[in-house]
């Protein structure tokens, strides 16, 4: 009965998920289906500004306030920080450990020097007068920029933690899922900044 | 109908165990989870019935001062707020997450600590949401909560921040129950199981948790934008400022509506499982029931606006609106019609759940109508906020979800319990629910149409409204009498000895297949799944044995933790700091969160195995 059950387990082994060409590892449909619902957060938030942005009151506006040469510039820094990660994923597959390990330290630190310019952004406009509390526009900006950096935020804590351990424990094939799901996720965070940059910043800029 | 068990004994495994009520904070196993859930929700229903009664009694005559207006405001709107959030996702979530995976003949769920995340986001978040009766008054401006009313301004007390904190926390363990199920359907089903060989309310889970998916996030922002403006003053609702007060509309309904159909999708699943097994018959039309459904969803997030009609947004978007709207009846008689041809030359057997279920189809083609007749936008304008629209949702809500979640108990109760719900009890439940219900919410369609308002806490003799309030709460007493026999029902049941039958109705999808309750690994061998209706076929055309898909082996089993439980409660904590603005607080307890979200990112399970008591690929035979 065994070898029988045996053959019949391997010829079915591909059937279902596989005859679909969905991903073995539930981890990684689940960090497609997780970002497709995180597509939706950021587009009910983008959506909240594009609706308030003209809503200034009293205070500054965005053509008056942002500066496209230091967004260009931080722009650019975080979209250097998706080649950074897929060069570790790739030393990851090569089983490069070190490599791996380079090129996610460099990850990290362009998130947050990404961060460190949001930081300054948000510092500068606070001084020409835009809060949180100033108008609709000063809310949506804070509240759309601000959810974007936390994610960025929280991706860097993602690498570090992965980082560690793979220095601690070295990888196995567990840990090569864990930091190829954070890469995707990592992606999927710049590509969002992309669609702000140009929804934000430049339409802002020209109107 | 030869009672089969299970051949194969499987016993002794390594788990690290737990006991008493640390088994059940701990557990990741789905069945558990699923019991807990249900359990919950009934629970909640408890509360969000006490209210409904509360809200009957003080409309029971005019000029009643039963309540007072404010006490009033408070309990519909935590009626509302209990009856969805609380009771009526979380019962279908419930059977999802017992039956789902075996339905689709798997082992557990993809991320089973996540599971029981979810769960203990719910079960907290609704303590937290109901804690708020002690902490200054509950929510108090409509399940809906728009803005300005729900604003600072107009609602200073501490109960619309429980809205919005509490329903972020349930938000987002149903957001992660999606994640959780749309990975288990699409990827662990077993061999064979092809999606369109998968039982109905298995496909009802499917796209609902497609509808979860793309659904909660405009809500969960939608919230955060009001907590922004309650507790740091931000101005998104602020219209001086540059606000909008739209907005909110906007993000509310394009949840909301879509929300409507994570409530009745089951429930229609459901339905779509007990017809053909008390009928005897497979389900008519397997194929565009699915696609049925999966319009219904792709339509839901199409028709938000028509629920702003009364805006004021112009003939053109509620032109467009009314039409997507009505659009949707097409699907949804499809299904009524697919289940009037199941039953057509049926064999049907009266039992209690096939009762709920038949029950249900008329009840939901009256809250159908109802709702095409709302959807025309110009008429919309006459029935817009009165009574009409308290009857059509009850209609929908009651009528459709609930008794498809009262069918679901009777008939899942065995494999979920073991034991058998008393039928002669049930069928009394059932006919005090269906006349209860009945006799509560047709006259609102009257009172409705006579101009009633909704939400007023109490109204001036003279206007005819006396006597349908009136029929209306002794209705809500026989549902009172109808729930407190079920209620008897379940204690008479759980009292007496498990009948452990395994397949009671002649089933005909996978569960069906194992013992009553069924045990942690579920299914000693995976089947191979040749059939729609696999069991059925196994029944009538073998020797009810399903094939094997695999030699019996080592299952494996993810280990049981607590960190969910405990991940979950640092969430409460930080909601209830941030609500009293104790800050320090708020950003420990978040970066504890974070903390111990980072932990289960590295976190490696290496779970235990199951062993069989007979040597692997021995003597099964």
């Amino acid at each position: 009965m065994s070898a029988q059950s045996e053959t019949t387990r391997v010829a079915l082994e591909h059937e279902t998920s596989q005859e679909l060409g969905l991903p073995k590892d539930h981890r990684i449909l689940g960090l497609w289906i997780f970002l497709a619902g995180e597509c939706a957060f950021f587009a009910s938030l983008i959506g909240a500004y594009l609706g308030l942005h003209t809503g200034v009151a009293h205070g500054p506006t965005g053509a008056q306030l942002f500066d496209l040469p230091l967004t260009t510039v931080a722009t650019l820094i975080l979209l250097s920080s998706s080649l950074t990660v897929v060069l570790g994923v790739a030393a990851m597959q090569r089983r490069d450990v070190r490599g791996m390990q380079i090129w996610l330290w460099l990850t990290a630190l362009l998130g947050i020097i990404f961060l460190e310019f949001q930081g300054y952004e948000f510092y500068t406009f606070y001084h020409h007068g835009l809060t949180l509390q100033t108008s609709a526009f000063g809310s949506a900006f804070f509240t759309l920029t601000g959810f974007h950096g936390l994610h960025v935020a929280f991706g860097v804590f993602w690498i570090l933690l992965l980082l560690f351990q793979s220095l601690r424990h070295g990888i196995n094939e567990d840990r090569t899922t864990k930091v190829f799901v954070m890469s995707l996720y990592w992606h999927f965070v710049d590509v969002v900044w992309v669609v702000i940059f140009t929804l934000v910043y430049l339409a802002g800029k020209v109107s | 109908m030869a009672a089969i068990t299970e051949r194969v004994a499987i016993a002794h495994s390594e788990a690290r165990s737990y006991h008493g009520i640390w088994a059940w904070l701990a557990t990741v196993d789905h069945k558990k989870i699923g019991i807990m859930y249900i359990y919950a929700a009934l629970f909640f229903m408890a509360f969000g019935g006490a209210e409904a009664l509360l809200v009957r009694i003080q409309l029971w005559q005019p000029n009643n001062h039963f309540v007072s207006a404010e006490t009033f405001n408070q309990l519909f709107t935590m009626h509302g707020v209990t009856m969805i959030f609380l009771v009526a996702m979380p019962i279908l979530i419930g059977y999802i997450n017992a039956i789902v995976p075996l339905q689709i003949g798997a082992r557990d769920v993809a991320f089973p600590r996540m599971n029981a995340l979810s769960l203990w986001l719910f079960v907290l978040g609704g303590i937290f949401l109901y804690t708020s009766w002690f902490m200054g008054g509950a929510p108090d401006a409509g399940w809906f909560n728009y803005v300005p009313l729900s604003g600072a301004h107009f609602s200073p007390g501490a109960g619309v921040d429980f809205y919005d904190i509490g329903l972020q926390i349930t938000g987002i363990g149903t957001l992660m129950t999606a994640i959780n199920f749309l990975v288990t359907i699409l990827n662990m089903r077993a061999p064979g199981m092809r999606l369109l060989r998968m039982p109905m309310f298995t496909w009802s889970a499917l796209i609902t948790m497609l509808l979860i998916l793309f659904a909660f996030p405009p809500i969960t922002v939608n919230l955060i934008l009001q907590m922004m403006d309650r507790l740091f003053h931000a101005t998104f609702f602020n219209i001086p400022l540059g606000g909008n007060a739209l907005l909110w509309q906007n993000l509310f309904w394009i949840f909301g509506h879509p929300e409507v159909y994570i409530m009745i999708l089951p429930a229609f699943g459901i339905v779509s499982e007990i017809i053909p097994t008390f009928s005897r018959k497979p389900l008519f039309g397997y194929e565009s029931m699915a696609l049925a459904l999966s319009v219904i969803a792709f339509l839901s997030f199409m028709v938000w606006t028509h629920h702003m009609f009364a805006d004021g947004l112009g003939p053109i978007v509620n032109s467009i609106f009314a039409i997507t709207s009505m659009l949707i009846a097409v699907p949804t008689g499809i299904k009524i019609f697919n289940w009037l041809a199941t039953i057509w030359g049926g064999q049907i057997r009266f039992t209690t759940a096939n009762l709920y279920a038949l029950s249900f189809i008329p009840l939901f083609v009256i809250g159908g109508i109802s709702g095409v007749m709302l959807a025309m936008a110009p008429a919309d304008l006459q029935y817009n906020d009165s009574y009409f629209v308290v009857a059509h949702f009850h209609y929908v809500l009651f009528g459709g979800t609930l008794m498809g979640a009262l069918a679901g108990l009777y008939y899942w109760f065995p494999k979920i319990w073991g034991r058998l719900l008393n039928e002669k009890l049930g069928r009394l439940n059932f006919w005090l629910v269906f006349i209860g219900f009945n006799v509560t919410f047709f006259p609102m369609h009257i009172l409705g149409l006579e101009g009633m308002p909704r939400r007023i806490s109490t109204y001036a003799p003279g206007y005819g409204w006396t006597t349908p309030n009136q029929i209306a709460t002794v209705g809500a007493f026989i549902l009172l009498a109808g729930m407190l026999i079920l209620l008897y029902n379940l204690i008479r049941t759980f009292a007496k000895k498990p009948d452990l039958v395994q397949d009671p109705w002649d089933g005909r999808s996978l569960e069906w297949s194992i013992p009553s309750p069924t045990p942690e690994y579920n299914f000693a061998q995976l089947p191979l799944v040749e059939d729609r209706d696999a069991y059925w076929v196994a029944k009538r055309e073998g020797n009810g044995e399903l094939p094997k898909a695999e030699p019996v082996g080592p299952i494996h089993m993810p280990s049981p933790s607590l960190s969910p439980f405990f991940l979950a409660l640092t969430v409460v904590i930080a909601g209830y700091a941030a609500l009293l603005h104790v800050d320090w607080l708020a950003l420990v307890a978040l970066l504890a969160v974070f903390w111990q979200i980072g932990l289960q990112l590295v976190h490696e399970d290496h779970g235990y195995h199951v062993h069989p008591d007979v040597p692997a690929g021995g003597a099964a035979e």
